[in-house]
């Protein structure tokens, strides 16, 4: 007989519960993408899945080890946010490329769930972007705005995620279109104002919001996104700690430069309903393993991420900031969690034992 | 979906300070409370023909036996005396005769054991009159109303089993001006203070105003979750036909684990924090479970000693279970049989409730005084609480739930990888092992088994090295005192050598003088021999 | 010509950072124990020679001095070396024998004929005895180191386990299995159901 300590009853929750709630909470999102992307979008889902759960099942057995972790969700969920992230028009071999990674270099690397300090999706998002610049920042216009060729059908969908776009006899130029911060940063460098080049753009917040935008798969629809992370918080699946305090400092910093210089410096809604910030505060910033513990180091965490991708976005290289914040945070994580810890009871705030 | 609603309701009240209620951090709702003995009214456990009384069942000093085999004892006759200050004695449950007194085990979960009396039973149930009720304890001195207290072997009958008496001083540095009785009884399945306050709510009260008294405090508060609306009924009630509602009231609060851990209630009520290493009497607070304010009535106006207790028989394995109240003393196996349990096969024993009890080996084992409930679980429940471990995902959620404001994941990561004073400077020992934290973890980590381990392995440490420095000491000591014998015999061999050398020196002087002056006679002889032929015949005799 | 100087800067810098440096590694030294003492502090003090040295604190010095191997020490076990690797800054090295349960030595009194060999054999004198009259161990200080055993011509010194004793008793790591003492208990006692 093993020894046993109380206590002697359990909540009930388990890895796979938590995985499958976040699962859930993104299927609005998912089903926006299926709205605007057809088939390509689902493509892209099932093969990221898909590549993300046999990997991990083909990694595990070649290392020797038990391979009851593929059934805890934690790879499905890397593949489906990592396909979240990823623009419409990548290839197949890409997106093979991006989820095997995800699974070996980002997590099993290290030891597997539990051990990885970067969140996997956003880590091989990346190392996509560095790698093939112009794919991943190439944003193809969605159905139902304008799409000069139905190329969201299954057999054009299927020719274009496997050979490409000579395949379906297209040029670049007609079927991308900007996404709206990739279209502000390169106006804002030509020198017009952040109001003239919304216009231009036909830009409207009511579009941004309900999904009517082009970026990456997930990033569209604000409402699904919202729908799942309230959810989410809801249920205590992840609190409400880095999301609101990583889109609310976002939304005071863009608010206090726009008061400064609305012509230069976007407004905050903005910021917040544009490029995958929504997505990237709910899903991938509250990935549990790579953000503290604590409740008061979450909320540094996600003010961190907040300051991060602002500045990334205004003064930086990239358009969108939010993955790169969220990794920088990451890597602060334990220390995070060294130097900042609940208060114990019976003791002042900043004593220890 | 509904819990976690309630969660965010409960937090966006107390944040928005819509009820100023001061509550505790952290802290646990549990999806269900199994309280099936609730209502269900206390049930005598028949006398057993043979009763067992470790000589230790408190906090402290163990006891020491002060009966022989073969003594007859009566119900409540000291069978054991208290040794040194953090003790009580222990007493007969039932008169009868001493039939042995030997090691048997106790309920602790190492399955370890005690020397125990074993008194068989005659029957009579004859009661020791040698303490006198003292019904009118208000004109009584507090000295000698204490040391009843203590007499009577009266413990902290809500699990912890502190001496009560060392609670109920009136220090003149810490005046305390509110006595709680805990009767919040957060524990799952158990109800036997609830049970109690139902019943003997008089008895509860009686006792509440006699450690009022004792301590010298004005208010007392009677703390009782809110889902026990029977037993907060009953208790309002009873205080207002008592009179005593001008200062002592009933308090409810929400349902929510620990809440009864003294450190969280006193939180709750008063809003302040016990001290980091100091006691509830230093912020004017002393907390009692409303099981023991009952043994101290006992204790005073009945001048009974602590003998029996309310225990909750129960558990999802038990056909008919019950709140019985119980002699101390009696085998789990005939108390289990009165709920209608013969044999254990395939039932798991746990002594209290689930969150904090422990698992027993098997059932010959006594009801001591800290026994507040006996859950007879399907092996199948108490496993499937168990389940292997996956690695931490850092989810936090047990800090969330932690009422001692810790980290239990990064603790744990630290016990488990031996770094013991990382886990120590994590404030490992302000854990109290509530269980929370292992309730919520969606990994199934046993955070309380690794947060026990590392604390008995500090403990194990810190005696290795006192052992090992004592050793050493041992060791120079004895190093000297050779070192100090070999000095001592070669000074004596010095000494001795120079004696011999200066008595050697004095001898060859000797010798070389006599030798000197046998040289000058045999000169002078031969100076006289040429003169004299006479000497010259006497020459070969004087040379002989 | 330009490149002068700031070949000549940095070399200023360097020699300046250099001094700074000198200069504090001298005021700022700190005084710290001898390698010896802190590593003769880690061990358990049994004092019973298995390591090869007659004594802790030789081994200690051999330790410090660098000429013998951190994993000698029997009785400190796996704990002992980490730390001893852990202040010396070397790789720890696992121990080759087998970690055994912790012994203390016991006199059977019936046989011991007062000899006095044992009790000047004993490292840390725990012994307890005169010439013709019975010697008895003091369990509590007892190291286990076994040097008794050797010298006593009559061979009446047991080495035994120290029992289990409940004040002491602390979980073990999760995943240990019981030793079932509760069940050998319960036979040993015979059922007393009622």
């Amino acid at each position: 007989m093993i020894f046993l300590s109380s206590p002697h009853q359990h909540g009930g929750n388990t890895i796979q519960l938590t995985m499958l709630s976040v699962i859930i909470a993104l299927i609005p999102a998912a089903m926006v993408s299926v709205y605007l992307y057809g088939w390509l979008a689902f493509f892209l889902l099932t093969t990221c899945i898909g590549v993300s759960l046999l990997t991990e099942y083909w990694l595990l057995r070649w290392m020797g080890k038990s391979t009851q972790p593929v059934w805890d969700g934690s790879a499905g969920l890397t593949g489906l946010l990592l396909a979240l992230t990823l623009p419409a028009a990548v290839p197949w071999w890409m997106a093979v490329f991006a989820a095997v990674f995800a699974i070996t270099l980002g997590k099993q690397l290290y030891g597997g769930l539990g051990y990885n300090p970067f969140n996997p999706a956003l880590a091989a998002r990346i190392v996509l972007l560095i790698s093939f610049p112009l794919h991943m920042t190439t944003w193809i216009v969605p159905m139902h705005m304008g799409a000069t060729l139905n190329m969201y059908d299954f057999v054009t969908s299927l020719q274009f995620f496997f050979l490409g776009p000579d395949a379906v006899k297209q040029t670049w130029d007609a079927m991308t279109m900007a996404s709206p911060l990739g279209y502000l940063k390169t106006e804002l460098g030509q020198g017009t104002t952040v109001s003239q080049a919304l216009l231009d753009y036909h830009y409207s917040t009511l579009h941004a919001f309900i999904g009517r935008e082009s970026g990456s798969l997930g990033e569209s629809s604000a409402l699904a996104l919202l729908m799942g992370g309230i959810w989410l918080m809801a249920r205590h699946t992840i609190s409400w700690h880095i999301p609101i305090s990583y889109i609310a400092t976002v939304a005071v910093f863009a608010w206090v430069f726009n008061m400064i210089n609305p012509d230069v410096y976007a407004p905050p809604l903005f910021h917040v309903l544009a490029g995958g910030l929504i997505l990237c505060a709910f899903f991938m910033a509250t990935d549990p393993v790579s953000s503290p513990s604590s409740s008061v180091g979450k909320v540094v965490f996600g003010i961190g991420c907040g300051v991060l991708t602002w500045v990334i976005r205004t003064f930086g290289a990239y358009p969108e900031g939010a993955m790169f914040a969220v990794v920088l945070m990451n890597m602060a994580t334990p220390l995070i969690d060294y130097y900042i810890r609940p208060r114990v009871y019976g003791y002042k705030r900043g004593k220890k034992a | 979906m509904g819990l976690a609603m309630f969660d965010l309701w409960h937090k966006i009240k107390q944040n928005l300070f819509l009820k100023p209620q001061p509550g505790f951090t952290g802290g646990i709702v549990h999806h269900h409370q199994f309280k099936v003995t609730a209502g269900l009214p206390i049930v005598a456990c028949p006398l057993p023909d043979v009763l067992m009384h470790p000589i230790k069942q408190h906090i402290g000093e163990p006891c020491e036996p002060i009966v022989q085999v073969g003594d007859r004892v009566l119900r409540g006759q000291v069978l054991a005396k208290a040794q040194g200050y953090l003790s009580v004695p222990v007493h007969a449950s039932t008169s009868g005769v001493v039939a042995r007194i030997e090691e048997h085990t106790i309920p602790h979960p190492s399955g370890l054991g005690l020397t125990t009396i074993f008194i068989h039973s005659d029957g009579l149930d004859e009661a020791d009159e040698s303490l006198y009720p003292m019904p009118n304890y208000r004109s009584i001195d507090v000295v000698e109303l204490r040391e009843r207290i203590r007499h009577a072997g009266i413990v902290g009958l809500g699990g912890a089993v502190f001496p009560t008496f060392v609670k109920l001083v009136q220090d003149q540095k810490h005046r305390v001006d509110t006595v709680i009785l805990n009767g919040i009884e957060c524990e799952p399945w158990l109800t036997c203070d609830h049970q109690l306050m139902n019943e003997k709510s008089h008895e509860v009260i009686t006792g509440l105003d006699i450690i009022l008294y004792l301590v010298g405090a004005e208010k007392g508060i009677i703390a009782i979750e809110d889902n026990k609306p029977d037993a907060i009924k009953i208790m309002q009630t009873t205080l207002l036909d008592m009179g005593m509602d001008k200062y002592i009231e009933v308090q409810v609060l929400p349902t929510r684990y620990p809440q009864g851990g003294e450190k969280q209630l006193i939180q709750a009520i008063t809003g302040k924090e016990v001290p980091a290493g100091g006691l509830p009497m230093h912020i004017g607070v002393v907390s009692l479970n409303v099981g023991t304010s009952k043994a101290i009535y006992d204790a005073v106006c009945l001048g009974e000693p602590l003998t029996e207790r309310i225990v909750t028989v129960s558990g999802d394995a038990a056909p008919s279970p019950v709140n019985m109240s119980v002699r101390l003393g009696t085998s789990m196996h005939f108390l289990l049989a009165q709920v209608g349990i013969q044999s254990l096969d395939g039932i798991k024993l746990i002594h209290g409730g689930p969150m904090m009890g422990e698992l027993l080996g098997h059932d010959d084992i006594p009801v001591v005084k800290g026994t507040n409930g006996i859950l007879a679980m399907r092996e199948t429940t108490v496993l499937s609480a168990h389940h292997a471990e996956s690695p931490c995902i850092r989810c936090g959620d047990c800090g969330e739930v932690c009422p001692a404001g810790l980290m239990p994941n990064l603790l744990a990561a630290h016990c488990k990888e031996h770094q013991f004073e990382r886990a120590e400077d994590y404030n490992l020992f302000d854990c109290i092992e509530c269980g929370a934290c292992s309730y919520v973890c969606p990994s199934h980590i046993p955070l309380v088994h690794y947060f026990r381990y590392g604390k008995g392995q500090v403990a194990q440490i810190q005696r290795e090295k006192a052992f090992a420095e004592a050793s050493r000491l041992r060791s120079e000591k004895r190093e000297a005192r050779l070192a100090k014998e070999r000095a001592e015999k070669e000074e004596k061999r010095r000494i001795a050598k120079a004696k011999k050398e200066a008595r050697a020196k004095a001898l060859a002087e000797k010798q070389a003088a006599e030798a000197e002056a046998m040289n000058m006679q045999a000169k002078s002889a031969s100076e006289t021999e040429n003169t004299d032929n006479t000497t010259q015949k006497r020459k070969p005799e004087e040379t002989a | 010509m330009e490149l002068l100087y700031p070949i000549l800067i940095f070399a200023v810098l360097a020699l300046l950072i250099g001094l700074g440096l000198g200069l504090a590694s001298h005021y700022f030294h700190v005084e710290g124990d001898p390698l010896a003492d802190k590593v003769d502090a880690l061990l358990p003090q049994t004092q019973c020679g298995q390591c090869g040295y007659p004594g802790c604190r030789p081994y200690a010095d051999a330790v410090a001095a660098g000429e013998v191997d951190i994993n000698h020490c029997i009785p400190g076990g796996e704990r002992t070396m980490l730390e001893i690797a852990d202040v010396m800054g070397v790789e720890p090295k696992a121990i080759e024998e087998e970690e055994t349960a912790p012994v203390v030595a016991y006199i059977r009194e019936d046989e011991c004929i007062g000899c006095t060999l044992c009790i000047k054999a004993c490292p840390v004198d725990c012994i307890i005895g005169a010439p013709k009259q019975y010697h008895t161990i003091i369990a509590d200080h007892c190291t286990g180191c076994a040097l008794c055993l050797e010298p006593c011509p009559v061979d009446c010194i047991d080495m035994v386990e120290t029992p289990e004793l409940l004040e002491h008793w602390s979980w073990p790591v999760p995943g240990t299995k019981r030793a079932n003492k509760a069940e050998s208990r319960k036979a040993s006692h015979g059922v007393s159901h009622v």
